[in-house]
C-alpha cells in the first residue's frame, strides 16, 4: 500500500514539473495562433515594412514601432550598460566587501520600484526637463531610453557583479603580482574573463529594455511616425499593445497579438544568447 | 603617448567611482521624491475609505484589498506547482535530457515580458474560458509569470540541505515522500518563503499583465469572479488620465513602502537562512 502511495506521489510530481514549459508553450502557442494568420493574411512584408499604422482604414504597418522599440532599448542601453557594467566593476574592485554587501542589496532592492513609478517621475520630472532644455514635447524617445536606462540598472549590476566576483582570485593576484595596478588588472585580466557574465547581464538588460510596457506608455509620447531627433515622441511595439488592447476588436486585435508575436520572437532569441552565455561560462569553469 | 598607470588608475576610480554613485544617488532620488510627495498625503482616513469620484476623493480601502487578494491568489496557485517541480528536479530524479528541457522553459518563461503575459491572459482566460476581468483571470495569470521566481528559489533551498539529513530519514526506514515531506521541505521552508517574497513583491508592483486579466474596477470584490484593481494599475490610472496627482502619489508611497517592505523581508529571510546555512 505504501509503495503504491509512493507511486502517485512520483507521477503527481512529474506532471506538476511540467508545468513552466507547458505554460510556456501555450503561452506561446496561443500568441501565435491568434497572430500567425494575421501575419500570413496581410503579407509579412506589408506588417513589418510598411510605415501606415491605421486600423481603422485596414492598413497595419508597425514599421515606424519597430523602430522605435529598437532606438529606445538601443538609447536605455547606451545610458544603462556602462554605468550598470562601471558600478559592478567598482562594487567589486575598488571597494571593502563590507561597503558592497550593502551597496548591492540596496540596488537589488530598488529593482523592486514598480515600473509605473520610473513612468511617472519620466512625466513629472524627466519630461519638463527635456522640454525646457531641448525643446520638443518632453514626452520623447529620449525620456524613454533615459528611463529604461536607469530600470535596467539594478539588472546589469546584479547579474555583473556575480560575474566579477567569481573570477577567481588567482588572476588578480597574478595580475597584481606582475605590477599591473588595480585597474590594469581588471581592464587586462578580469573584464575578459568575466565577458560571458557580462554579457549575459547586458542582453538580459536588453529583453528587459524592450519588454517593458507601462513606463513607456507614459513616457514615450505614443505617436506612430519614425522619430528624426531625440526629442520626438514615439510609440513602442509594447505601448501599442497595451494602448489599443482595451478597444480593440477583429483584424486590429489580431493585429495586436501579431505585434506580440514579434516581440516574443524576438525576446526568446534575446534570451536563447543570454542563456547560452551563462550556461557555456558554468560549463568552461 | 602613454599615460602612466598610475593616472589611469586615479582616473579609473574617479570614473567608477561616480557611476556608482550616480546610480544610487538616482535611484535613492526616486524613492525619496515618491515618498516625499505622497506620504503627506497618506493617512489612516486614506487606507481604510473607499475611493469616491474615480478615486479623485477618498481613499484606497478597495483598492489595498485587492493589492492583498490577486497576489496571494496567484501565491496560493503557484507555490505547489513550483515546490513540487523544485522537489521533483532535486529529490526524484537525475539530470537528463528531460530535466534540461524543464529547467530551459522554467528559464524562458522567466523572460517573457509582462505585457505577453496579459496579452495570453487575456485571450486566454478573459475571452476563452470565459471568465472575464476577474480576480481569478488575474490570479491565475500572475501565478503563471511567477512560477519561474518560485521554482528556482525552492530549488536552491532544497539543494541546501545537507544530504545526511536524508541519509537519516532513510536509515530510520522512511520513504522518498516522507523524507520529503518530514525532513526536506521543513529544512528549506526560509528558501521557499523567500521565493514567496520576491514573488510577492513583484506581483505587486505588475501593471501590464494584471490590467488586462484583473480589470480595474473599484468595487470592493464580492468573489473570485469579480473584477479587483491593484495599487500599481490605481496608480497608473490616476496618473496617466490626470484625475489627481496628490492621489496618484499617495498611491505610489503607500505602493513603493508595500514593496519595499516585502522584498526587504525577502532579504532578511534570505540571510537568516545563509547565516543558518554557513553554521
Amino acid at each position: 500500500m505504501k509503495l503504491n502511495g509512493e507511486k502517485i506521489i512520483r507521477y503527481t510530481l512529474v506532471a506538476v514539473a511540467f508545468s513552466a514549459l507547458a505554460s510556456l508553450l501555450l503561452i506561446a502557442v496561443f500568441i501565435m495562433k491568434e497572430g500567425v494568420p494575421f501575419m500570413v493574411k496581410v503579407g509579412l512584408r506589408d506588417f513589418l515594412f510598411a510605415s501606415d499604422w491605421d486600423p481603422q482604414a485596414g492598413k497595419y504597418g508597425i514599421y515606424p514601432m519597430v523602430v522605435a522599440s529598437l532606438y529606445v532599448t538601443f538609447g536605455a542601453m547606451l545610458i544603462g550598460a556602462p554605468l550598470g557594467v562601471a558600478g559592478a566593476i567598482f562594487l567589486t574592485e575598488f571597494v571593502p566587501r563590507s561597503v558592497m554587501r550593502v551597496i548591492k542589496p540596496t540596488i537589488e532592492l530598488l529593482a523592486g520600484i514598480p515600473s509605473v513609478v520610473f513612468g511617472f517621475l519620466g512625466v513629472m520630472v524627466l519630461a519638463p526637463f527635456i522640454r525646457s532644455t531641448l525643446g520638443g514635447p518632453g514626452l520623447s524617445l529620449l525620456a524613454a531610453a533615459v528611463i529604461l536606462g536607469i530600470m535596467v540598472l539594478p539588472t546589469v549590476i546584479s547579474i555583473s557583479t556575480d560575474a566579477i566576483s567569481a573570477v577567481p582570485n588567482s588572476y588578480r593576484e597574478g595580475a597584481l603580482a606582475l605590477g599591473a595596478t588595480r585597474w590594469q588588472s581588471v581592464y587586462m585580466v578580469i573584464l575578459k574573463a568575466a565577458r560571458p557574465g557580462i554579457m549575459a547581464s547586458l542582453i538580459l538588460a536588453m529583453g528587459r529594455a524592450l519588454g517593458e510596457t507601462m513606463a513607456v506608455i507614459m513616457v514615450a509620447g505614443n505617436t506612430v511616425r519614425i522619430p528624426h531627433a531625440v526629442t520626438d515622441p514615439v510609440r513602442t511595439l509594447t505601448a501599442n499593445i497595451a494602448l489599443e488592447m482595451a478597444s480593440a476588436t477583429g483584424m486590429a486585435r489580431e493585429a495586436l497579438f501579431a505585434t506580440g508575436v514579434v516581440l516574443f520572437v524576438v525576446i526568446m532569441i534575446l534570451n536563447g544568447i543570454a542563456l547560452s552565455a551563462i550556461k557555456g561560462k558554468v560549463r568552461g569553469r | 603617448m602613454r599615460i602612466p598607470p598610475r593616472i589611469t588608475q586615479a582616473l579609473a576610480v574617479t570614473i567608477l567611482g561616480s557611476a556608482t554613485l550616480l546610480t544610487v544617488a538616482v535611484l535613492l532620488f526616486i524613492i525619496l521624491f515618491v515618498l516625499g510627495k505622497g506620504l503627506p498625503g497618506v493617512s489612516l482616513e486614506f487606507l481604510f475609505s473607499a475611493p469616491r469620484d474615480m478615486g479623485r476623493e477618498g481613499g484606497i480601502f478597495p483598492i489595498l484589498v485587492g493589492t492583498f487578494l490577486l497576489p496571494l491568489m496567484a501565491i496560493v496557485i503557484a507555490l505547489p506547482l513550483g515546490v513540487g517541480t523544485a522537489i521533483y528536479l532535486t529529490e526524484y530524479t537525475r539530470e537528463t535530457r528531460l530535466t534540461q528541457a524543464l529547467r530551459f522553459g522554467t528559464d524562458c518563461l522567466a523572460g517573457i515580458p509582462s505585457i505577453i503575459f496579459g496579452l495570453f491572459g487575456f485571450i486566454f482566460f478573459v475571452v476563452m474560458l470565459k471568465m472575464g476581468w476577474c480576480l481569478l483571470s488575474g490570479g491565475l495569470t500572475l501565478a503563471i509569470m511567477i512560477l519561474p521566481t518560485i521554482i528556482r528559489t525552492a530549488e536552491e533551498a532544497i539543494r541546501a540541505v545537507p544530504n545526511s539529513y536524508r541519509e537519516v530519514s532513510y536509515s530510520l526506514g522512511a520513504t522518498r515522500w516522507e523524507t520529503v515531506l518530514k525532513v526536506v521541505l521543513p529544512n528549506a521552508l526560509p528558501g521557499i518563503v523567500t521565493g514567496v517574497m520576491l514573488s510577492l513583491g513583484r506581483s505587486i508592483g505588475e501593471t501590464a499583465a494584471v490590467i488586462f486579466t484583473a480589470g480595474s474596477a473599484l468595487r470592493m470584490p464580492a468573489s473570485a469572479f469579480d473584477s479587483v484593481r491593484t495599487m500599481s494599475v490605481h496608480f497608473y490610472i490616476l496618473a496617466r488620465e490626470g484625475i489627481s496627482n496628490e492621489k496618484a502619489y499617495a498611491t505610489a508611497a503607500v505602493l513603493i513602502i508595500s514593496v519595499l517592505l516585502v522584498n526587504l523581508a525577502a532579504y532578511g529571510m534570505m540571510h537568516y537562512f545563509m547565516a543558518r546555512r554557513a553554521r
